[in-house]
């Protein structure tokens, strides 16, 4: 494959393709940062890939309470998933057992999106009549009697339509230790991109796919070309130096932002440089049929 | 562009209906025309000439320079994206039945202000009258939306059938505060005397002085309400006090038990 070298590391002369998805967010408040983030963490379990989960969700970013509307620390969590309906379905499964469930929280909507969906609005019945609705400034908010107080949620959030999920890197490296440093420094620094998230596990994914399998049945398997175990036995795209490859996905609720995030990505891998990091960067696509954006890391370069 | 100013050449010596003057009903029409716009409410005809001096200007503005008791219905049926000032006192109706918009009187206000409004943002610097964003006889509910502050006292039955919506009050309240609210947010920074809250149905009275409730309000212990922290948020920009008061820990006394009962009266603990 054609290559660019930035600082020693190459970079494919290739591209990632994305897919358009439904995305939406909440601003998840508690009485203390813990209690914020626990309800975050746990809202935003088991949402890495939606082949297999409800939906892809994750962290965008902590808020100050100067930055919340009930002045309490807050988390933005992000979810995408295929279809508007999709969304709605994981995100109200989602806050009625992850967060109406965790002690001290509240959730609020965090962007006004394309349409609405209804979210304190399915689960105030909850309250068993009980339940209080009080209207600020246009929106509505459910107060949900619980055992710890009251849980706050506010009736409807907004979704995006056109999101785009599946923006992603390729890390390559030569051993498993410094392919992680300059994965993590590239997930570290998409998290400072605002609007987008990075599901699988600290941001990472190590099991990336091919479409396809020997065995009937399975739409994917292990992308053999990138497992460096079987660089000699496979038609590999592996160099001789590579030991280790590890990808990130990036979720984002705009084009230009998941675009962004390639670019804050790359740029922290190359920083690092081949040394210690990374050796080479790369891209995963389909040919480019199956998804309408492509991010070419030609365009994305510091 | 500056606003529209109407500046007032005489106390009137009438009541006024000053509903006509409302921007979108004066957007597009010439000074004069404007100046013909008949006010009065008794067999001797006022027009706006008669009594105010006009400046042109941007009639999505509108300035009053010097008010009087016996402006009525000034703002009524106010649309969102027009403003109207009052550099003095109005009279009976301010924006009633308003949908939006804002209106800000440097004095006091008459009776039933902001009744029937349903969404807009109305401050009265100083005192206001009886039946504060109450319905007018006939009417079932009070105001529907939108948020109310006054500086001042209020007279009797604030918030009376109140639907929706958000009163602040940093003076004190009269007799009977939140009497018959059916729902919606009444904050009072000051002292309150007769029934409170009676016979409200759903709404959330937030008192800063704490008094015998009566036996239909039932004690429900004090709590940090996140509901209290985000109108605490919202309300800082209007009124501080009130912004103050909600931060703090509350006592809920819910009731009025004697109908739904589904209200609270909340206090500091």
């Amino acid at each position: 494959m054609p290559q660019l070298t930035r600082k020693g590391v190459r970079i494919d002369d290739s591209f990632a393709e994305a897919f358009p998805m439904a995305g939406t967010g909440l601003v998840i408040t508690a009485p203390n940062r813990k209690w914020a983030l626990t309800a975050a963490q746990v809202m935003t379990g088991y949402a890495t890939s939606v082949i297999g989960c409800d939906c892809e969700a994750g962290v965008d970013c902590e808020l100050s309470p100067k930055e919340t509307p009930d002045g309490r620390p807050g988390v933005r969590v992000l979810a995408f998933g295929f279809s508007p309906k999709a969304v709605e379905k994981a995100l109200v499964n989602r806050v009625g057992q992850c967060l109406l469930t965790c002690p001290g929280t509240a959730v609020f909507s965090t962007m006004e999106g394309d349409l609405k969906i209804k979210v304190g609005d399915s689960m105030r019945q909850f309250g068993d009549r009980w339940q209080i609705s009080k209207a600020l400034d246009g929106k509505r908010y459910w107060r949900v009697p619980v055992m710890d107080g009251e849980f706050l949620v506010e009736g409807q959030v907004g979704l995006v339509k056109k999101c785009v999920g599946g923006g992603n890197l390729l890390v390559m490296g030569e051993d498993w230790e410094s392919t992680m440093r300059a994965t993590e420094a590239a997930v570290a620094a998409i998290g400072e991109v605002a609007d987008a998230i990075t599901p699988f596990p600290g941001g990472i994914v190590r099991s990336g796919s091919k479409v396809g399998s020997k065995y009937k049945g399975m739409n994917a398997s292990t992308n053999d070309a990138y497992c460096p175990t079987l660089k000699g036995v496979t038609n590999s795209a592996l160099d001789p130096d590579i030991g280790c490859v590890l990808e990130i996905v990036i979720d984002g609720l705009t084009d230009a932002v998941v675009a962004d995030a390639m670019r804050a990505g790359i740029k922290a891998i190359v920083t690092i440089g081949p040394k210690e990091g990374a050796k080479r960067i790369g891209a995963g696509n389909y040919g480019g049929k199956l998804g309408p954006f492509h991010y070419h890391l030609k365009d994305l370069l510091p | 562009m500056k606003p529209l100013l109407f500046t007032l050449r005489h106390a009137p010596t009438q009541r006024l209906d000053l509903s006509p003057l409302t921007p979108d009903r004066l957007i597009g029409r010439a000074l004069k025309e404007t100046e013909a716009i008949e006010i009065g409410t008794t067999e001797v005809a006022i027009k706006v000439g008669d009594l105010f001096k006009l400046r042109s200007g941007d009639p999505r503005a509108l300035h009053f320079e010097g008010g009087s008791e016996h402006f009525d219905f000034l703002g009524q049926k106010l649309l969102p994206g027009f403003s109207i000032h009052v550099e003095g006192d109005v009279g009976f109706g301010l924006a009633r039945n308003a949908t939006g918009g804002r209106i800000t009187v440097a004095g006091d206000a008459g009776p039933f202000a902001a009744s029937g409004m349903s969404g807009g943002h109305v401050a009265i610097e100083g005192d206001a009258g009886d039946f504060l964003c109450g319905p007018l006889a006939g009417e079932i509910a009070g105001m529907s939306g939108g948020r109310v502050i006054v500086r001042g006292n209020v007279g009797a039955r604030a918030g009376d059938r109140l639907r929706r919506g958000v009163v602040v009050i940093e003076g004190d309240a009269g007799a009977d505060f939140g009497a018959r609210a059916i729902a919606g947010t009444i904050i009072l920074n000051g002292k309150a005397e007769g029934r409170i809250g009676y016979l409200n149905r759903r709404a959330s009275l937030v008192l800063a002085h704490s008094v015998d409730f009566g036996p239909t309000y039932v004690d429900c212990g004090a709590h940090n309400f996140a509901f209290a922290k985000l109108f605490a948020r919202a309300l800082a920009d209007d009124s501080r006090r009130a912004a103050r008061l909600l931060s703090q820990r509350l006592q809920r006394y819910a009731g009025d038990t004697a109908v739904y009962g589904k209200g609270e009266i909340l206090t500091p603990a």
